[in-house]
Protein backbone atom coordinates (compact mmCIF):
# COMPACT_ATOMS: atom_id res chain seq x y z
CA UNK A 1 0.00 0.00 0.00
CA UNK A 2 2.99 2.30 0.29
CA UNK A 3 4.92 1.36 -2.43
CA UNK A 4 1.96 1.65 -4.04
CA UNK A 5 0.98 5.64 -3.21
CA UNK A 6 4.84 5.99 -3.43
CA UNK A 7 5.13 4.79 -7.06
CA UNK A 8 1.64 6.64 -8.03
CA UNK A 9 3.16 10.08 -6.53
CA UNK A 10 6.21 9.65 -8.56
CA UNK A 11 4.47 8.50 -11.73
CA UNK A 12 1.96 11.89 -11.49
CA UNK A 13 4.98 14.39 -10.83
CA UNK A 14 6.76 13.03 -14.33
CA UNK A 15 3.46 12.48 -16.06
CA UNK A 16 2.87 16.15 -15.10
CA UNK A 17 6.42 16.93 -16.92
CA UNK A 18 5.05 14.34 -19.63
CA UNK A 19 1.58 16.38 -20.10
CA UNK A 20 3.15 19.62 -20.61
CA UNK A 21 5.25 18.67 -23.11
CA UNK A 22 2.25 16.96 -25.21
CA UNK A 23 0.27 19.76 -24.61
CA UNK A 24 3.21 21.08 -26.26
CA UNK A 25 3.01 19.08 -29.22
CA UNK A 26 -0.43 19.66 -29.12
CA UNK A 27 -0.93 23.10 -29.30
CA UNK A 28 1.35 22.99 -32.64
CA UNK A 29 -0.45 20.34 -34.18
CA UNK A 30 -3.65 21.80 -33.55
CA UNK A 31 -2.64 24.52 -35.13
CA UNK A 32 -0.26 23.61 -38.38
CA UNK A 33 -0.63 19.91 -38.01
CA UNK A 34 3.30 19.84 -37.31
CA UNK A 35 4.10 17.59 -34.94
CA UNK A 36 7.02 19.39 -33.38
CA UNK A 37 9.59 16.85 -32.45
CA UNK A 38 11.84 19.86 -30.92
CA UNK A 39 9.50 20.47 -28.08
CA UNK A 40 11.93 18.35 -26.03
CA UNK A 41 14.53 21.10 -26.54
CA UNK A 42 11.97 23.80 -25.35
CA UNK A 43 12.38 21.98 -21.71
CA UNK A 44 15.76 21.26 -22.05
CA UNK A 45 16.16 24.80 -23.23
CA UNK A 46 14.53 26.37 -19.85
CA UNK A 47 15.95 24.00 -17.65
CA UNK A 48 19.80 24.31 -19.15
CA UNK A 49 19.29 28.08 -19.69
CA UNK A 50 18.03 28.45 -16.05
CA UNK A 51 21.09 26.42 -14.59
CA UNK A 52 23.89 28.54 -15.97
CA UNK A 53 22.91 31.28 -15.75
CA UNK A 54 22.38 30.76 -11.85
CA UNK A 55 26.23 29.47 -12.21
CA UNK A 56 27.09 32.94 -13.56
CA UNK A 57 25.22 34.35 -10.69
CA UNK A 58 21.98 35.48 -12.15
CA UNK A 59 19.27 35.03 -8.83
CA UNK A 60 17.50 31.97 -9.94
CA UNK A 61 14.07 33.20 -9.80
CA UNK A 62 15.44 36.09 -12.79
CA UNK A 63 17.14 32.90 -14.52
CA UNK A 64 14.10 31.12 -15.04
CA UNK A 65 12.19 34.13 -16.22
CA UNK A 66 14.98 34.61 -18.87
CA UNK A 67 14.80 31.62 -19.73
CA UNK A 68 11.10 30.94 -20.54
CA UNK A 69 12.05 34.43 -22.51
CA UNK A 70 15.00 32.64 -24.75
CA UNK A 71 12.98 29.57 -25.40
CA UNK A 72 9.66 31.49 -26.23
CA UNK A 73 12.37 33.33 -28.85
CA UNK A 74 13.42 30.09 -29.84
CA UNK A 75 10.36 29.07 -30.56
CA UNK A 76 9.44 32.03 -32.65
CA UNK A 77 12.47 31.01 -34.54
CA UNK A 78 11.74 27.69 -34.88
CA UNK A 79 8.18 29.10 -36.84
CA UNK A 80 9.36 32.32 -38.71
CA UNK A 81 12.32 30.70 -40.25
CA UNK A 82 12.18 27.01 -40.33
CA UNK A 83 8.29 26.27 -40.53
CA UNK A 84 6.92 29.27 -42.32
CA UNK A 85 9.43 29.01 -45.22
CA UNK A 86 8.49 25.56 -45.40
CA UNK A 87 4.16 26.09 -45.52
CA UNK A 88 2.69 23.89 -48.52
CA UNK A 89 5.43 20.73 -47.97
CA UNK A 90 4.09 17.33 -47.05
CA UNK A 91 3.63 17.01 -43.66
CA UNK A 92 6.51 14.54 -43.54
CA UNK A 93 9.10 17.76 -45.02
CA UNK A 94 8.11 19.34 -41.52
CA UNK A 95 8.66 16.96 -39.48
CA UNK A 96 11.98 16.23 -40.59
CA UNK A 97 12.72 19.93 -40.18
CA UNK A 98 11.15 19.57 -36.63
CA UNK A 99 13.61 16.92 -36.37
CA UNK A 100 16.45 18.83 -37.88
CA UNK A 101 15.88 21.30 -35.44
CA UNK A 102 15.71 19.27 -32.27
CA UNK A 103 19.34 18.26 -33.38
CA UNK A 104 20.38 21.53 -33.98
CA UNK A 105 19.26 23.38 -30.52
CA UNK A 106 20.57 19.89 -28.98
CA UNK A 107 24.53 20.76 -30.39
CA UNK A 108 23.91 24.44 -30.07
CA UNK A 109 23.36 23.47 -26.67
CA UNK A 110 26.00 21.42 -26.27
CA UNK A 111 28.29 24.00 -27.35
CA UNK A 112 27.33 26.77 -25.38
CA UNK A 113 26.45 24.95 -22.03
CA UNK A 114 28.45 21.57 -21.69
CA UNK A 115 27.85 17.78 -21.68
CA UNK A 116 27.59 17.42 -18.35
CA UNK A 117 24.29 16.59 -15.64
CA UNK A 118 23.04 19.46 -13.52
CA UNK A 119 20.29 20.13 -10.88
CA UNK A 120 18.71 23.47 -9.56
CA UNK A 121 17.94 23.47 -5.64
CA UNK A 122 14.15 22.56 -5.00
CA UNK A 123 12.33 25.80 -4.73
CA UNK A 124 10.80 25.14 -1.76
CA UNK A 125 13.07 23.29 1.20
CA UNK A 126 12.24 21.66 3.96
CA UNK A 127 11.94 17.52 4.28
CA UNK A 128 10.22 15.04 2.16
CA UNK A 129 6.03 14.77 3.64
CA UNK A 130 5.54 11.65 4.66
CA UNK A 131 1.89 9.90 3.61
CA UNK A 132 0.80 6.94 4.60
CA UNK A 133 4.64 5.68 4.56
CA UNK A 134 5.06 7.22 1.42
CA UNK A 135 7.57 10.15 1.10
CA UNK A 136 6.78 12.79 -0.70
CA UNK A 137 9.53 15.81 -2.18
CA UNK A 138 8.32 19.36 -1.70
CA UNK A 139 9.45 19.71 -5.54
CA UNK A 140 6.96 17.53 -6.86
CA UNK A 141 3.95 19.13 -5.35
CA UNK A 142 5.64 22.44 -6.67
CA UNK A 143 5.85 20.35 -10.32
CA UNK A 144 2.24 19.49 -9.67
CA UNK A 145 0.63 22.78 -8.76
CA UNK A 146 2.96 24.60 -11.94
CA UNK A 147 1.12 22.06 -14.00
CA UNK A 148 -2.65 22.70 -12.69
CA UNK A 149 -1.62 26.80 -13.21
CA UNK A 150 -0.40 26.00 -16.34
CA UNK A 151 -3.30 24.30 -17.54
CA UNK A 152 -5.77 26.77 -15.89
CA UNK A 153 -3.96 29.89 -17.21
CA UNK A 154 -3.96 28.03 -20.69
CA UNK A 155 -7.91 27.20 -20.48
CA UNK A 156 -8.48 30.60 -19.41
CA UNK A 157 -6.74 31.97 -22.47
CA UNK A 158 -8.10 29.87 -25.13
CA UNK A 159 -12.03 29.53 -23.91
CA UNK A 160 -12.00 33.51 -22.26
CA UNK A 161 -10.16 35.36 -24.50
CA UNK A 162 -10.79 36.52 -28.20
CA UNK A 163 -7.63 35.43 -29.32
CA UNK A 164 -7.49 32.25 -27.64
CA UNK A 165 -10.68 31.92 -30.07
CA UNK A 166 -8.71 33.12 -33.02
CA UNK A 167 -6.28 30.64 -32.60
CA UNK A 168 -8.90 27.71 -32.13
CA UNK A 169 -10.80 29.34 -35.61
CA UNK A 170 -7.40 28.90 -37.16
CA UNK A 171 -7.16 25.32 -35.98
CA UNK A 172 -10.44 24.49 -36.88
CA UNK A 173 -10.31 26.00 -40.28
CA UNK A 174 -7.63 27.84 -41.66
CA UNK A 175 -9.04 29.86 -44.55
CA UNK A 176 -12.21 30.89 -43.04
CA UNK A 177 -9.58 32.29 -40.16
CA UNK A 178 -8.19 34.19 -43.03
CA UNK A 179 -11.58 35.14 -44.02
CA UNK A 180 -12.52 37.36 -41.29
CA UNK A 181 -9.16 38.87 -41.14
CA UNK A 182 -7.10 36.62 -38.56
CA UNK A 183 -3.54 36.86 -39.59
CA UNK A 184 -3.11 32.99 -39.24
CA UNK A 185 0.35 33.12 -39.52
CA UNK A 186 0.69 35.07 -36.24
CA UNK A 187 -1.44 32.79 -34.76
CA UNK A 188 0.41 29.85 -35.62
CA UNK A 189 3.56 31.77 -34.29
CA UNK A 190 1.80 32.24 -31.28
CA UNK A 191 1.19 28.42 -30.41
CA UNK A 192 4.73 27.98 -31.07
CA UNK A 193 5.59 30.45 -28.65
CA UNK A 194 3.12 29.28 -26.07
CA UNK A 195 4.40 25.49 -26.50
CA UNK A 196 7.80 27.11 -26.38
CA UNK A 197 7.04 28.73 -22.45
CA UNK A 198 5.14 25.77 -21.34
CA UNK A 199 8.01 23.87 -22.10
CA UNK A 200 10.69 26.22 -20.84
CA UNK A 201 8.67 25.97 -17.02
CA UNK A 202 7.89 22.30 -17.48
CA UNK A 203 11.87 21.87 -17.71
CA UNK A 204 12.69 24.40 -14.77
CA UNK A 205 10.34 22.35 -12.84
CA UNK A 206 11.70 19.35 -12.90
CA UNK A 207 15.18 20.14 -13.23
CA UNK A 208 15.28 19.83 -9.06
CA UNK A 209 13.80 16.71 -9.15
CA UNK A 210 15.27 14.90 -12.44
CA UNK A 211 18.78 16.54 -13.61
CA UNK A 212 19.15 18.02 -16.84
CA UNK A 213 21.64 17.99 -19.76
CA UNK A 214 21.48 19.13 -23.20
CA UNK A 215 20.01 16.10 -24.14
CA UNK A 216 17.09 15.51 -21.96
CA UNK A 217 14.90 16.90 -25.11
CA UNK A 218 15.39 13.16 -26.69
CA UNK A 219 13.67 11.37 -24.67
CA UNK A 220 11.13 14.02 -23.27
CA UNK A 221 10.18 14.35 -26.47
CA UNK A 222 9.19 10.85 -26.88
CA UNK A 223 7.73 10.44 -24.02
CA UNK A 224 5.46 13.49 -24.65
CA UNK A 225 5.03 12.09 -27.92
CA UNK A 226 3.57 8.98 -26.81
CA UNK A 227 1.67 10.69 -24.25
CA UNK A 228 -0.15 12.87 -27.31
CA UNK A 229 -0.46 9.86 -29.07
CA UNK A 230 -2.09 7.73 -25.95
CA UNK A 231 -4.25 11.01 -25.52
CA UNK A 232 -5.61 11.14 -28.99
CA UNK A 233 -3.40 13.50 -30.82
CA UNK A 234 -4.61 16.88 -30.64
CA UNK A 235 -6.79 16.74 -27.82
CA UNK A 236 -5.48 18.57 -24.86
CA UNK A 237 -7.39 16.85 -22.41
CA UNK A 238 -6.03 13.82 -23.80
CA UNK A 239 -2.03 15.08 -23.52
CA UNK A 240 -3.05 15.79 -20.12
CA UNK A 241 -4.50 12.54 -19.55
CA UNK A 242 -2.36 10.86 -22.02
CA UNK A 243 0.95 11.99 -20.04
CA UNK A 244 -0.28 11.32 -16.32
CA UNK A 245 -1.33 7.60 -17.43
CA UNK A 246 1.96 7.46 -19.44
CA UNK A 247 3.98 8.95 -16.04
CA UNK A 248 2.07 6.02 -13.73
CA UNK A 249 2.62 3.22 -16.11
CA UNK A 250 6.52 4.07 -15.89
CA UNK A 251 7.01 4.28 -12.28
CA UNK A 252 5.07 1.02 -11.61
CA UNK A 253 6.42 -0.48 -14.41
CA UNK A 254 10.11 0.82 -12.54
CA UNK A 255 8.54 0.17 -9.27
CA UNK A 256 7.32 -3.71 -9.94
CA UNK A 257 9.32 -4.69 -12.72
CA UNK A 258 12.37 -3.41 -12.91
CA UNK A 259 13.37 0.92 -13.75
CA UNK A 260 15.38 -1.12 -16.73
CA UNK A 261 12.11 -1.01 -18.36
CA UNK A 262 10.99 2.16 -17.63
CA UNK A 263 11.37 3.71 -21.05
CA UNK A 264 10.77 0.82 -22.38
CA UNK A 265 6.83 1.80 -21.39
CA UNK A 266 6.76 4.94 -23.84
CA UNK A 267 7.52 2.47 -26.70
CA UNK A 268 5.13 0.48 -26.05
CA UNK A 269 2.07 2.72 -25.96
CA UNK A 270 3.37 4.29 -28.87
CA UNK A 271 3.36 0.83 -30.92
CA UNK A 272 -0.02 -0.50 -29.03
CA UNK A 273 -2.29 3.13 -30.02
CA UNK A 274 -0.52 2.77 -33.22
CA UNK A 275 -1.76 -0.80 -33.93
CA UNK A 276 -5.01 -0.81 -31.85
CA UNK A 277 -6.53 2.41 -31.35
CA UNK A 278 -5.10 5.09 -33.47
CA UNK A 279 -7.02 8.15 -32.10
CA UNK A 280 -6.16 7.44 -28.92
CA UNK A 281 -8.15 7.87 -25.64
CA UNK A 282 -10.07 11.32 -26.48
CA UNK A 283 -9.13 12.05 -30.63
CA UNK A 284 -11.84 12.49 -32.22
CA UNK A 285 -12.51 12.85 -35.97
CA UNK A 286 -9.89 14.55 -37.55
CA UNK A 287 -12.29 17.36 -38.92
CA UNK A 288 -13.37 17.96 -35.07
CA UNK A 289 -10.22 18.93 -33.66
CA UNK A 290 -9.73 21.86 -30.69
CA UNK B 1 -15.45 49.78 -55.86
CA UNK B 2 -13.91 46.90 -57.38
CA UNK B 3 -11.84 46.19 -60.47
CA UNK B 4 -10.72 43.18 -61.37
CA UNK B 5 -8.85 43.19 -65.03
CA UNK B 6 -7.64 39.98 -66.73
CA UNK B 7 -6.73 37.94 -63.47
CA UNK B 8 -5.69 34.50 -64.21
CA UNK B 9 -5.32 32.34 -61.37
CA UNK B 10 -4.22 28.38 -61.10
CA UNK B 11 -4.36 25.44 -59.17
CA UNK B 12 -0.52 23.99 -59.32
CA UNK B 13 -0.54 23.46 -63.13
CA UNK B 14 -3.70 23.82 -63.84
CA UNK B 15 -5.08 27.16 -64.70
CA UNK B 16 -8.52 28.14 -63.45
CA UNK B 17 -9.26 31.39 -64.40
CA UNK B 18 -7.73 32.52 -67.79
CA UNK B 19 -8.01 36.00 -67.46
CA UNK B 20 -11.19 37.05 -66.02
CA UNK B 21 -12.27 40.96 -66.12
CA UNK B 22 -15.34 42.34 -63.96
CA UNK B 23 -16.62 45.80 -62.52
CA UNK B 24 -17.92 46.20 -59.35
CA UNK B 25 -19.68 49.54 -58.90
CA UNK B 26 -20.91 50.57 -55.43
CA UNK B 27 -23.70 49.95 -54.30
CA UNK B 28 -24.50 47.43 -56.84
CA UNK B 29 -25.63 43.90 -56.19
CA UNK B 30 -23.86 41.64 -59.13
CA UNK B 31 -24.32 37.95 -59.54
CA UNK B 32 -22.30 35.78 -61.33
CA UNK B 33 -23.68 32.73 -63.03
CA UNK B 34 -21.64 29.75 -64.31
CA UNK B 35 -21.90 25.85 -64.63
CA UNK B 36 -19.83 24.07 -62.03
CA UNK B 37 -16.23 24.11 -62.29
CA UNK B 38 -15.97 27.36 -63.87
CA UNK B 39 -14.53 29.11 -61.81
CA UNK B 40 -16.71 31.96 -60.10
CA UNK B 41 -14.92 30.01 -56.68
CA UNK B 42 -11.55 30.77 -57.20
CA UNK B 43 -12.46 33.88 -58.65
CA UNK B 44 -13.88 35.25 -55.32
CA UNK B 45 -11.06 33.71 -53.37
CA UNK B 46 -8.72 35.79 -55.60
CA UNK B 47 -10.61 38.71 -54.71
CA UNK B 48 -10.32 37.73 -50.73
CA UNK B 49 -6.85 37.47 -51.19
CA UNK B 50 -6.71 33.63 -49.99
CA UNK B 51 -6.09 32.48 -53.75
CA UNK B 52 -2.65 33.46 -55.53
CA UNK B 53 -3.13 35.28 -58.90
CA UNK B 54 -0.58 34.59 -61.81
CA UNK B 55 -1.18 37.84 -63.63
CA UNK B 56 -3.74 40.54 -64.06
CA UNK B 57 -4.74 43.22 -61.38
CA UNK B 58 -7.56 43.81 -58.21
CA UNK B 59 -8.43 46.71 -57.48
CA UNK B 60 -10.42 48.06 -54.75
CA UNK B 61 -11.59 51.47 -54.21
CA UNK B 62 -8.65 52.59 -56.50
CA UNK B 63 -6.09 50.70 -54.48
CA UNK B 64 -4.42 47.88 -55.49
CA UNK B 65 -4.67 44.61 -53.77
CA UNK B 66 -1.27 43.04 -55.01
CA UNK B 67 0.31 41.81 -52.50
CA UNK B 68 -2.07 42.58 -49.55
CA UNK B 69 -2.67 39.55 -47.71
CA UNK B 70 -6.36 38.36 -46.74
CA UNK B 71 -6.65 39.59 -43.49
CA UNK B 72 -5.75 43.00 -44.19
CA UNK B 73 -8.04 43.00 -47.14
CA UNK B 74 -11.38 42.01 -44.72
CA UNK B 75 -9.99 45.40 -42.63
CA UNK B 76 -10.09 47.17 -45.68
CA UNK B 77 -13.76 46.21 -46.40
CA UNK B 78 -13.99 43.01 -48.31
CA UNK B 79 -15.67 40.29 -46.70
CA UNK B 80 -16.61 36.72 -47.81
CA UNK B 81 -18.79 34.11 -47.27
CA UNK B 82 -17.24 31.26 -48.37
CA UNK B 83 -18.48 28.44 -50.32
CA UNK B 84 -20.02 25.55 -48.06
CA UNK B 85 -20.31 27.32 -44.96
CA UNK B 86 -16.91 27.34 -43.41
CA UNK B 87 -18.27 28.26 -39.89
CA UNK B 88 -16.14 27.71 -36.75
CA UNK B 89 -17.24 24.00 -35.59
CA UNK B 90 -15.93 24.10 -32.47
CA UNK B 91 -16.76 27.48 -31.18
CA UNK B 92 -20.41 29.10 -29.79
CA UNK B 93 -22.46 30.74 -32.38
CA UNK B 94 -21.63 33.95 -30.83
CA UNK B 95 -18.05 33.65 -30.96
CA UNK B 96 -18.53 32.62 -34.74
CA UNK B 97 -19.82 36.34 -34.77
CA UNK B 98 -17.59 37.97 -32.53
CA UNK B 99 -14.41 36.54 -34.41
CA UNK B 100 -16.38 38.10 -37.76
CA UNK B 101 -15.69 41.63 -35.84
CA UNK B 102 -11.84 40.54 -35.47
CA UNK B 103 -10.68 42.97 -37.34
CA UNK B 104 -12.26 45.58 -35.00
CA UNK B 105 -11.76 44.42 -31.71
CA UNK B 106 -11.43 46.73 -29.62
CA UNK B 107 -14.76 48.24 -30.34
CA UNK B 108 -18.12 47.56 -29.22
CA UNK B 109 -20.03 45.27 -31.17
CA UNK B 110 -23.27 45.30 -29.31
CA UNK B 111 -24.83 46.98 -31.81
CA UNK B 112 -23.91 44.36 -35.03
CA UNK B 113 -24.07 41.81 -32.84
CA UNK B 114 -27.94 43.03 -31.93
CA UNK B 115 -28.53 43.38 -35.95
CA UNK B 116 -27.18 39.96 -37.18
CA UNK B 117 -29.28 38.48 -34.05
CA UNK B 118 -32.21 40.83 -35.75
CA UNK B 119 -31.51 39.60 -39.31
CA UNK B 120 -31.27 36.13 -38.15
CA UNK B 121 -33.93 35.84 -35.34
CA UNK B 122 -32.87 31.74 -35.31
CA UNK B 123 -29.00 32.56 -34.42
CA UNK B 124 -30.19 34.58 -31.55
CA UNK B 125 -31.79 31.66 -29.82
CA UNK B 126 -28.61 29.42 -30.17
CA UNK B 127 -25.55 31.89 -29.08
CA UNK B 128 -24.85 29.43 -27.20
CA UNK B 129 -24.61 26.04 -29.17
CA UNK B 130 -21.48 25.16 -30.98
CA UNK B 131 -21.70 26.04 -34.60
CA UNK B 132 -20.42 22.19 -35.49
CA UNK B 133 -24.23 21.37 -34.72
CA UNK B 134 -26.54 23.99 -36.13
CA UNK B 135 -28.56 23.00 -39.18
CA UNK B 136 -27.29 23.75 -42.90
CA UNK B 137 -29.53 26.81 -43.17
CA UNK B 138 -28.11 27.93 -39.76
CA UNK B 139 -24.86 27.65 -40.33
CA UNK B 140 -25.52 29.66 -43.47
CA UNK B 141 -27.22 32.43 -41.81
CA UNK B 142 -24.17 32.10 -39.20
CA UNK B 143 -21.59 32.50 -41.96
CA UNK B 144 -23.11 35.83 -43.66
CA UNK B 145 -23.69 37.02 -40.06
CA UNK B 146 -20.03 36.68 -39.27
CA UNK B 147 -19.11 38.05 -42.47
CA UNK B 148 -21.13 41.09 -41.72
CA UNK B 149 -19.58 41.76 -38.11
CA UNK B 150 -16.45 42.75 -40.23
CA UNK B 151 -18.86 45.68 -41.21
CA UNK B 152 -17.95 45.19 -44.85
CA UNK B 153 -18.80 47.60 -47.73
CA UNK B 154 -18.50 44.80 -50.62
CA UNK B 155 -20.18 41.46 -49.60
CA UNK B 156 -18.57 38.12 -51.46
CA UNK B 157 -21.25 35.30 -51.34
CA UNK B 158 -20.26 32.19 -52.77
CA UNK B 159 -23.50 30.39 -53.34
CA UNK B 160 -25.42 30.86 -49.83
CA UNK B 161 -28.43 28.98 -51.16
CA UNK B 162 -26.41 25.66 -52.00
CA UNK B 163 -28.50 22.84 -50.59
CA UNK B 164 -31.40 25.05 -48.61
CA UNK B 165 -35.28 24.17 -48.75
CA UNK B 166 -36.91 27.03 -50.99
CA UNK B 167 -38.04 28.71 -48.29
CA UNK B 168 -34.86 29.25 -46.86
CA UNK B 169 -33.23 30.59 -50.13
CA UNK B 170 -36.18 33.24 -50.23
CA UNK B 171 -34.89 34.14 -46.56
CA UNK B 172 -31.65 34.59 -47.68
CA UNK B 173 -32.26 36.38 -50.25
CA UNK B 174 -34.35 39.00 -48.70
CA UNK B 175 -31.65 39.57 -46.46
CA UNK B 176 -29.03 40.13 -49.55
CA UNK B 177 -31.76 42.48 -50.31
CA UNK B 178 -32.29 44.25 -47.62
CA UNK B 179 -28.08 44.57 -47.13
CA UNK B 180 -28.02 46.37 -50.55
CA UNK B 181 -30.75 49.06 -49.17
CA UNK B 182 -28.28 49.20 -46.25
CA UNK B 183 -25.31 50.19 -48.03
CA UNK B 184 -23.65 47.30 -48.89
CA UNK B 185 -22.28 46.52 -52.48
CA UNK B 186 -22.74 42.62 -52.85
CA UNK B 187 -21.09 40.09 -55.15
CA UNK B 188 -23.03 37.08 -55.18
CA UNK B 189 -22.13 33.51 -56.51
CA UNK B 190 -25.46 31.49 -57.64
CA UNK B 191 -26.56 28.53 -58.92
CA UNK B 192 -29.96 29.27 -58.76
CA UNK B 193 -29.31 31.87 -61.78
CA UNK B 194 -33.08 33.22 -61.89
CA UNK B 195 -33.52 33.86 -58.52
CA UNK B 196 -29.93 35.40 -58.17
CA UNK B 197 -30.59 37.13 -61.22
CA UNK B 198 -34.01 38.11 -59.88
CA UNK B 199 -32.30 40.53 -57.23
CA UNK B 200 -29.50 41.57 -59.25
CA UNK B 201 -28.51 44.94 -60.81
CA UNK B 202 -26.05 43.31 -63.55
CA UNK B 203 -24.77 39.87 -63.89
CA UNK B 204 -21.47 38.34 -65.29
CA UNK B 205 -21.68 34.24 -67.35
CA UNK B 206 -18.45 32.70 -66.55
CA UNK B 207 -17.63 29.62 -68.21
CA UNK B 208 -14.66 27.46 -68.14
CA UNK B 209 -12.47 30.36 -66.53
CA UNK B 210 -13.55 33.60 -68.89
CA UNK B 211 -16.58 35.70 -68.79
CA UNK B 212 -18.90 34.35 -71.20
CA UNK B 213 -21.26 37.71 -71.43
CA UNK B 214 -22.63 40.64 -68.90
CA UNK B 215 -25.39 42.55 -68.87
CA UNK B 216 -28.17 44.20 -66.60
CA UNK B 217 -29.93 41.27 -65.07
CA UNK B 218 -33.29 42.05 -67.39
CA UNK B 219 -30.80 41.81 -70.54
CA UNK B 220 -29.39 38.22 -68.78
CA UNK B 221 -32.79 36.89 -67.79
CA UNK B 222 -34.00 37.21 -71.81
CA UNK B 223 -30.68 36.25 -73.38
CA UNK B 224 -31.47 33.20 -75.16
CA UNK B 225 -28.11 31.60 -74.44
CA UNK B 226 -28.69 32.53 -71.08
CA UNK B 227 -32.02 31.00 -70.89
CA UNK B 228 -31.00 27.70 -72.52
CA UNK B 229 -27.88 27.10 -70.39
CA UNK B 230 -28.66 28.75 -66.63
CA UNK B 231 -32.35 29.09 -66.68
CA UNK B 232 -33.34 25.64 -67.82
CA UNK B 233 -35.81 27.31 -70.60
N1 LIG C 1 -8.35 23.02 -54.66
C1 LIG C 1 -8.33 22.79 -55.99
N2 LIG C 1 -7.31 22.10 -56.52
C2 LIG C 1 -7.26 21.87 -57.86
N3 LIG C 1 -8.16 22.31 -58.74
C3 LIG C 1 -9.21 23.00 -58.26
C4 LIG C 1 -9.33 23.28 -56.84
N4 LIG C 1 -10.46 23.99 -56.65
C5 LIG C 1 -11.00 24.16 -57.88
N5 LIG C 1 -10.25 23.56 -58.83
C6 LIG C 1 -10.52 23.55 -60.27
O1 LIG C 1 -10.62 24.90 -60.72
C7 LIG C 1 -11.70 25.04 -61.62
C8 LIG C 1 -12.63 26.13 -61.09
O2 LIG C 1 -13.21 25.68 -59.87
P1 LIG C 1 -14.14 26.60 -58.97
O3 LIG C 1 -14.33 25.89 -57.67
O4 LIG C 1 -13.62 27.95 -58.94
O5 LIG C 1 -15.48 26.54 -59.80
P2 LIG C 1 -16.93 27.06 -59.40
O6 LIG C 1 -17.40 27.85 -60.55
O7 LIG C 1 -16.91 27.68 -58.09
O8 LIG C 1 -17.73 25.70 -59.36
P3 LIG C 1 -18.97 25.27 -58.43
O9 LIG C 1 -20.17 25.85 -59.04
O10 LIG C 1 -18.94 23.79 -58.49
O11 LIG C 1 -18.70 25.79 -57.06
C9 LIG C 1 -12.36 23.68 -61.73
O12 LIG C 1 -11.91 23.07 -62.91
C10 LIG C 1 -11.88 22.94 -60.53
O13 LIG C 1 -11.74 21.57 -60.84
MG1 LIG D 1 -17.79 27.29 -56.35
Amino acid sequence: MTELLQFTFSGLTVGAVYALVALGFTLIYNSCDVINFAQGEFVMLGGMTTVFLGLAGVPLPLAACFAVVLTVAVGLALHRFAIEPARGSGAVVLIIITIGASIFLRGAAQVIFDKRFHTLPPFVGGDAIRIAGAAILPQSLVVLAGAVIILVLLWAFIERTLIGKAMVATAANEIAARLVGIDTRAAVGLSFAIAAAIGAVAGILITPIALTSYDVGTVLALKGFAAAMLGGIGSAVGAVIGGLVLGLLEAFAAGYVSSQYKDAVAFLVILIVLLAMPRGLFGRAPVERV
Amino acid sequence: MLAVEEVRSSYGRIEALHGVSLDVAAGEIITLVGANGAGKTTLLRAISGVQPISAGRIRFEARRLDGISAHVRVALGIAQVPEGRQVFAPLSVEDNLRLGGWTRRGERLDAELAWVYELFPALASRRRVSAGTLSGGEQQMLAIGRALMAKPRLLLLDEPSMGLAPMLVEQILDVVRSLKQAGLTVLLVEQNARAALAIADRGYVVETGRIATSGSAGELLADDRVRAAYLGV
